[in-house]
Formats: C-alpha cells, structure tokens, sequence
C-alpha cells in the first residue's frame, strides 16, 4: 500500500531582507546577512525552500544595563560599561554574526544624551566592529523621533536594520530609512491586524516591504510565549498564502523578556535562565522567528546550534 | 472530516417515525452532525449505515490512556494543526528514560527524583507524567527493577524492552496498572499484538518510515490491537517534524485511520541544553509522547512550562476568580493593589507581593482574563468597572488608609478613577518586578 502524503502547495513567500551592507554595495560591513525568504512553514522542507537560516544577534547597550540580572552580565565582565569594547568581546571573544545595539541612555530617564553624542557612538561603532548592526532608539517617542534621524544619518549607506516604528510614530524613522538606505522594524502589540496596518502604511511612504521585519512583540516562556507563538503562525500562513502586507521576516527579542522571568533571577539556579533564554528562541524558531535578539553567550550559542540542527540535517534537501 | 447532517441524513430511514424523540429524521440527523445524540436511538438503521456512522463518530485521532488513577496520562484526539484554529487539547506525556543496568539504590533515588518534578504556575499544577524502563540485561533484572520503579512510583510506566517473555512477566506484576508497551515492530508484531491484547495495555507501533509504520498499525488493528501509538524513529529533527506534521495532517484533513493515533518520540542526546530543545521542538509539534533521559528540575521545569503555554486555550485566557485577595498578614493598614482578572497579570503580581513579604490585598477585576492593557484598550478595565469592583467586595470598611494603587500602564484613568471612587490613587510601578521597592515605601501621603 502506497501512503499519499499531503502536501501544501504554497503560493506566497516571506520577502528576504537584507542587513549589512559591504563595500561592493557601498558601505562598511565585512559581510551582509539575510533573512526570511521562505517558501514554507519552519522547518518542512519538502513543501518550499527555505533559503536562509534564523539568525542571532548580540545584543550590547549603551550605557551598563540596570535590569539585567547577575547570571547574564558576568560573561561580559566589565565591559557592561564600554559599548565599544562590549561591541568588540562579542565579535571577538564569542563569535558575533550580528549586533544589536540599543540606545537607552538617550532615554530622558537613564541619562538623556544628545543625539550628537549618540551618532558619534555608532559611527565609532561602526568602526570598532565590521558586523552588520540592528540599531534601537531610547524607547522615549519623542526622544526618538530626534535621536533616529541623526542615527540613520550617522550610519548612512550601511543597510542597517533601525526600529522601532510603531502605528503612532513611524513617519520620521521610515523617513529616515528612505533617505539613508536602512531597514525599519515594524513594531506591533500582538495583533495581526495592526501589523498588516502597518506595513501597509510604511510600504505607502516608499520604502518596499523588502526592508521591513516585523516585531510582533513577544512573551517570554511562561510569560505570554503562546501569544506570539499564535499570531506568527498565523501571519506566516497569511504571507505563504498570497499575503504580501504580512510577508515579512520576523524579529523577536527574546533576551529582553527571558531575563525579565521571575524564573531567571533566581542565584542558586543560574541555569535556569539560560535554558528559560534557549527554550524561548526554540519556540519561536518553531513559529517562524529569523532574527532573534538575544543576551547570554552561552544561550546564543545552544540556539545557534540547534538552528545548525534543524537547517543541515535534512537529508532530502540534496536529493531534491 | 465528519459528515454534515445532510451526509448522514441521506443514510437514515427517512420515515419520521419519532421514534428517537425527533420529530424528523433530519432533525435527528442535524443532532447526530453535532454529536449530541447517539446513533443507537433510532432502531431502524440498516447495519450499513450504522457502520458508517460509529466510523465517523470516532475521532480522527484516538485517544490512548497510559497508567490509572489520577496519574493517568491521555492522549490523541486532536482537533487542529494550529492551536490559533481551536486548542490542542492534551498535553503531550513527558516521560524519562530509567536503565536497568544501574544499581538498586540508583534507580530509587532517580525514581524519587522524578516523582519530585511537580512545579506550579499560575495555578495550574506542573507534573512529569512517565518512567520508562529500558531493558540492557536479562528478563529477570528488567522484571525486578519494574518491581521498584512500580512500587515506587504512581506514574504510568513504559516498558522498553524486545523479549516477550521479559515483557510478560513484567506484564503480569503491573496488572491493572496499565502500562504502555514500548514497541511492536514488522518483525515482531505478532508476539506484540499478543501481549497487548491478552493484558489489555496499550502499545508503541515503531517504524523507521511513515509508510511502513501506516501498514504496521493496519496489521496490529487486523490483529485486534487498536490501543496504538505511533513512533517513526531514528531520523534527524527536521525529517521527525515532517514525519509528526504528517501523521497529524493524514489523520485530521484525509481521515487516515492507520495513522489515527498519537505520536511517540524518544530523544537520545546526551547534551541537556539539545536534549531539552528538541523535546520543547516536538512538544510544539504534534507529539503526544515525548521521552528524556535527563531529570534535572529547572529543565523540566522549562519544558512544562513550554507544555503549558502551547496547550493554553486561545480562545479563553487562563483567568482567576475576580476577588479581594488577601496575601500574608493583613491589616486596615495594608496597601491594597488593584489587577485584572487574568491569570499570568494576577500571578505574577501574587509573586512579587509575597517576594515583599509586605502583607497587601490585591483585587482582580473581572477583565474576562484580558491582561492590563488589552483590558484597558478594550474598556473592561474602567474606573467605572474598578469602582463597583472595589465596593462590591467592601474595600471600604476592610482598610482604614482610602488608597488604592493601580498598575503603572493606566496611569491615565487615575483621575476619573479618584472621582468615581472617592479613593486616593497610587499609580504603581508598570512592572510587577518594580512592586517590592514599591511597597518598601510607600506612603500614604
Ligand atoms: S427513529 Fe430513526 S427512522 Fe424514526 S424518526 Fe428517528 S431517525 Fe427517523
């Protein structure tokens, strides 16, 4: 007896997105790296390519983070306190394809630089390191909408991916990413209709969905993970299924909301957050996640593997 | 999938005798559609027909139990491939690998260690579920170690082995325990099928292709063995995710009954970190079973709770009972902090109120389990709301302060919510993680 199998035929694809830029492409970076493209749900090879692995970024801040637990600030020493040199250690010392670099201390509460000072940071950044870079404002809008700008400016021509752009304040950094050839983050609260709504508004000013990755904002394991999980799955069917305005790669920070787990903090059991930070990217991988922005070196490191795993093992690919 | 009522409709009598307690046959059909009558209400269905409708009246993905009593693991019957379409229904079975080759006092200790891995989070009750003993040495160890773990233990148990007879006996001290047997094969299936059916256990049907696990668990059915789970084995981790994704597509969209049961998997990854991974890969995708060998707290921990949020009904939020909760020693002097009604918002607040070790009363507001902010965004979480809540449950004559603190993301309705309620307000911090500090000084000012 033949089994017939049965199998999706799809005809949308997720657009790839392109971040870094090399001198043949006129900026800086040693190499680009690509995201999304996939032609079929995570991991079933047999019904679509799926041509470009999830990535990982590091992700360094500004100023020394006041949140983060003990457990995820000891593999970085003291370079917490040196952007520059944290940049450097991860590159260097644990082996960074990508960086995220959040401006926090721009922020009106934790230290209010200028955007001056912080378009020097990233240009000094820009030469300390030769990775592609993800770059975050403050999380202040109005702080934003100044400190972005002159962000995009400084790294002009690099093919950053800058955010966040949300429904009520995206004109000025969509803006910005037209002018100095960036890529925008597409920030929305769990709710797929607001992300469709707003890549639909972002595509309007100009800037082709190609340059757009989705954060559908995320919970972490045992703090809201389903949600996420839910409304990726169902964007991802939408983009396979014809929809361009959802057809975009998705960005989840998943280091910024492990660590926040009550689970995370507890001293005697530093494992536990480590595994709390690998099991949230492994579902979310699941989910269809390309770009995770995580913290532990440690965390970074099962979950490149597992990506590894999942994206080399498939004997079929070749015989295809 | 299931028939419509018209479908079945077409294979009544069409007399109207009334018979069944309907006035029609359509109307008995219509019932019949949603599963709310039985089939044996109507007397005069021709055997043809009744055939096909117990058919369809199965689900398309049976449900196995393993073990008894309230320890007891279920299984199957399944409904969707996203949990976004309606919920998955039945939490896969996590279970851990026991060799029998280790010593007496080794195999108490990790059985004890395993009946340890019970955790809470919000209010739901965390528990492992299986001990799989994997025969390495002769029937008689398999036997006497199946004796201690059993003795040991109330979980269900899995019996690894390939000697029937090893099997037997162990069969015969687990009577009435129902144990799953681990596994029948194509080269032996018919000894299988035997013990399954003679101890009435359900059974593991292994395959090393999707195919032939298909034709094996036709040839057990054949045997009269239908208490089945299916396990496709030894492949790399995107191939096993096809295979899952497979047997449940087969089984849902083309009603294939020789792949209508729940998936086994066994790990064999000597690294925890990938051991944990692929199980938490499997739990989202469509295994009923998953079996580990490592036994250490905080990962089990990290699965059940991946267990959990992927079970979670999406149509219905895990909510609480809106109440005047009191935590720690209260007095008319405590704070009291005002939260929804959705679990994962109230839970996590219950933590850091307790981590504070500042006795407080928190109130959940009926926001039909929406968390602070959707709940906000929605309406359900009103100054009008929070004001009947607060005097439905008396706040007034329980404190003696006339403060409330509401959570940091509403600030915005501080105002209206002093008006309508003749409190003073205390916007807290918008993160539970902030509310120790918090408490330490606060002030009534
Ligand atoms: S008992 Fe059977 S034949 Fe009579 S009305 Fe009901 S369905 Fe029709």
């Amino acid at each position: 007896m033949v089994l017939q199998l049965m199998t999706e035929r799809w005809t949308g694809e997720v657009s790839a997105v392109t971040i870094g830029a090399a001198a043949k492409d006129g900026g800086t970076r040693a190499y680009s790296i690509k995201i999304g493209g996939e032609k079929s749900l995570p991991c079933l090879f047999k019904e679509g390519t799926l041509p470009n692995k999830p990535q990982v970024a590091f992700e360094v801040f500004d100023v020394a983070p006041n949140d983060w637990p003990n457990e995820v600030l000891k593999p970085y020493g003291k370079s917490v306190n040196d952007p520059l040199e944290w940049a450097q250690m991860c590159v260097q010392d644990f082996k960074a394809r990508s960086l995220c670099i959040r401006l926090l201390g721009a922020h009106p509460d934790f230290g209010n630089k200028s955007s001056e000072e912080e378009a020097q940071l990233i240009k000094k950044l820009l030469e300390k390191v030769s990775v592609p870079l993800i770059i975050l404002g403050s999380g202040d809008d109005a702080k934003d909408n100044l400190l972005l700008p002159a962000i995009s400016e400084a790294a002009k021509g690099e093919c950053c991916l800058i955010g966040p752009a949300v429904q009520d304040n995206y004109k000025t950094i969509v803006a910005a990413a037209l002018a100095d050839g960036h890529c925008v983050i597409a920030e929305s609260p769990i709710d797929v209709n607001i992300a469709k709504q707003l890549n639909i508004l972002i595509s309007d000013m100009g800037l082709p969905l190609e340059r757009v990755v989705i954060n559908p904002t995320i919970g972490a394991l045992g703090y809201g993970l389903e949600y996420a999980y839910s409304i990726m799955e169902r964007a991802r069917l939408a983009a396979l299924s014809g929809d361009k305005t959802l057809a975009s790669p998705f960005i989840c920070f998943v280091g910024q909301e492990a660590w926040r787990a009550k689970e995370s903090k507890i001293e005697t059991l530093p494992e536990q957050g480590i595994i709390w930070e690998v099991l949230t990217a492994t579902a979310l991988i699941q989910a269809g996640a390309d770009l995770l922005i995580m913290r532990h070196p440690k965390a970074i490191e099962k979950v490149n593997r597992y990506i590894d795993n999942l994206m080399t093992n498939d004997r079929t690919q070749s015989s295809k | 999938m299931g028939l419509s009522g018209l479908d079945i409709y077409k294979l009544l009598p069409k007399t109207n005798c009334r018979e069944c307690g309907f006035a029609t046959c359509l109307a008995f059909a219509m019932q019949l559609a949603k599963k709310a009558v039985s089939i044996d209400e109507c007397p005069y269905l021709s055997s043809e027909a009744k055939a096909k409708l117990e058919a369809q009246a199965q689900p398309p993905i049976k449900l196995i139990t393993i073990g008894q009593g309230e320890t007891r693991l279920q299984v199957g019957n399944e409904n969707v491939l996203f949990r976004h379409e309606e919920k998955f229904y039945h939490p896969p079975g996590i279970g851990f690998i026991l060799e029998d080759n280790i010593t007496d006092s080794e195999i108490k200790d990790r059985v004890e260690k395993i009946n340890g891995l019970k955790f809470e989070r919000i209010g739901q009750a965390l528990e492992a579920n299986l001990i799989a003993i994997r025969q390495n040495k002769d029937a008689k160890r398999f036997v006497d170690v199946v004796k201690i773990v059993s003795s040991n233990t109330l979980l269900g148990l899995v019996l690894m082995s390939d000697d029937t007879q090893g099997l037997k006996y162990a069969l015969e001290v687990l009577k009435g325990k129902n144990p799953l047997i681990y596994h029948a094969t194509k080269e032996n299936s018919a000894g299988f099928a035997q013990l399954a059916k003679e101890y009435k256990v359900p059974l593991v049907a292994q395959a090393d292709e999707l195919e032939e696990a298909s034709g094996l668990t036709v040839e057990l059915a054949k045997q009269g063995v239908t208490d089945l789970i299916i396990e496709v084995s030894g492949k790399p981790m995107p191939e096993r995710i096809w295979d899952l994704t497979q047997i449940r597509r087969l089984a849902l969209k083309k009603s294939n009954r020789s792949l209508g049961y729940p998936s086994l998997v066994v790990i064999d990854k000597n690294d925890l970190y990938e051991e944990i991974q692929e199980a938490a890969t499997y739990i989202s995708k469509y295994a009923g079973i998953v079996l580990i060998k490592n036994i250490e707290s905080w990962a089990v921990l990290s699965l059940l709770t991946l267990r959990q949020n992927i079970y979670t009904d999406p149509q219905k939020p895990l909510q609480i009972e809106p109440k005047l909760y009191p935590i720690g020693q209260v007095t008319d002097k405590s704070p009291v902090l005002i939260t929804t009604n959705f679990s994962l918002s109230y839970y996590t607040v219950l933590g850091e109120v307790e981590a504070s070790k500042i006795p407080s009363y928190i109130i959940s507001v009926d926001t039909e389990g929406m968390s602070v902010l959707t709940a906000w965004a929605a309406e359900k979480f009103t100054p009008h709301k929070i004001t009947e809540t607060v005097n439905k449950f008396g706040v007034k004559g329980i404190v003696s302060h006339k403060h409330l603190v509401i959570p940091g993301y509403v600030a915005v309705i501080s105002g209206e919510l002093e008006d309508e309620s003749g409190f003073k307000i205390i916007v807290g911090p918008k993160e539970a993680a902030g509310l120790p500090s918090f408490l330490k000084n606060l002030q009534y000012g």
